[in-house]
């Protein structure tokens, strides 16, 4: 494949490299670690610093904006990056290209119906009555 | 090429030695998978619960703090905290660095301790404050 002189080493990475694909995956995936870093240690910490975890300290701390916005960035990181870790495992251990492909797709399809679970039940806290 | 030559392979892949590197890659992989697929289940689970009000969030709060379901939290704990230690190391060794033998094993031993201290503390502070 030429590229020419003028192809820098990171557009040479990004999917380009001699297997095809994948640069950019890893660029990803490693860019969503580093969120999760902090969102998780925000999750954790949150629920620690909770009075207790009781269904009305929690309907009101992830009603709040502080608690449903980075839950609302959480989910979304914690599923793609969960996604682009089995993507990487089945890569590695499915060597047939249709059953590999068939493979992405249903992990896919099961991160975005997984998220949007998460998602709405945290819509319905947010969105909801508030808490008898 | 003549396959049927009786070609020498390269011993290093016959050859070798179980380490804590290997250890802690395959973990980082296995704990991996079951915080995608356990962990985040219980987190959408968990949000289902909240959002279905205090009788269903009850429910969800009995099951969690069952022995059954305090094996899977400890578990899930354990399986973030070994996630979270051997994550860091990989993004550094991402960068060329920490790959010198005994570098690369002090700090995949230090994964292993660090996630089991940071599972009992994560327990004892949760435990602790009467949650």
């Amino acid at each position: 494949m030429s590229q020419g002189e003028s192809a820098t080493p990171l557009g040479k990475v990004r999917g380009l490299g001699s297997a095809h694909r994948g640069g950019g995956h890893w660029l990803e995936e490693r860019f969503t670690s580093v969120v999760l870093v902090v969102l998780s240690l925000w999750l954790l910490f949150s629920l620690l610093m909770l009075p207790d975890l009781s269904f009305g300290i929690l309907k009101e701390w992830l009603s709040s904006a502080w608690g449903a916005i980075p839950m609302t960035l959480f989910v979304v990181t914690a599923f793609k990056h969960g996604l682009d870790g089995l993507k990487v495992v089945v890569d590695d251990y499915v060597h047939d290209e249709g059953n590999r492909i068939a493979l992405h797709y249903l992990l896919t399809m099961a991160a975005i119906a997984g998220g949007s679970v998460a998602l709405f039940a945290l819509a319905k806290i947010v969105f909801g009555p508030a808490a008898a | 090429m003549n396959s049927t030559a009786e070609r020498p392979l390269s011993p290093h892949l016959t050859i070798w030695k179980w380490g804590p590197g290997m250890t802690v890659s395959i973990l980082h992989r296995l704990t991996g998978g079951a915080l995608t697929v356990a962990g985040l289940a219980v987190l959408a689970w968990w949000l289902t619960a909240v959002a279905g009000g205090e009788a269903s969030y009850g429910e969800f709060a009995k099951l969690a703090q069952s022995p059954a379901g305090m094996i899977v939290l400890v578990g899930l704990t354990w399986a973030f905290w070994q996630h979270f230690f051997s994550g860091l190391r990989h993004l550094v060794l991402d960068t060329g660095a920490g790959f010198e033998l005994k570098v690369n094993r002090f700090w995949a031993i230090m994964t292993l301790v660090g996630s089991l201290l940071a599972t009992a503390i994560t327990w004892y502070l949760l435990v602790g404050v009467g949650k």
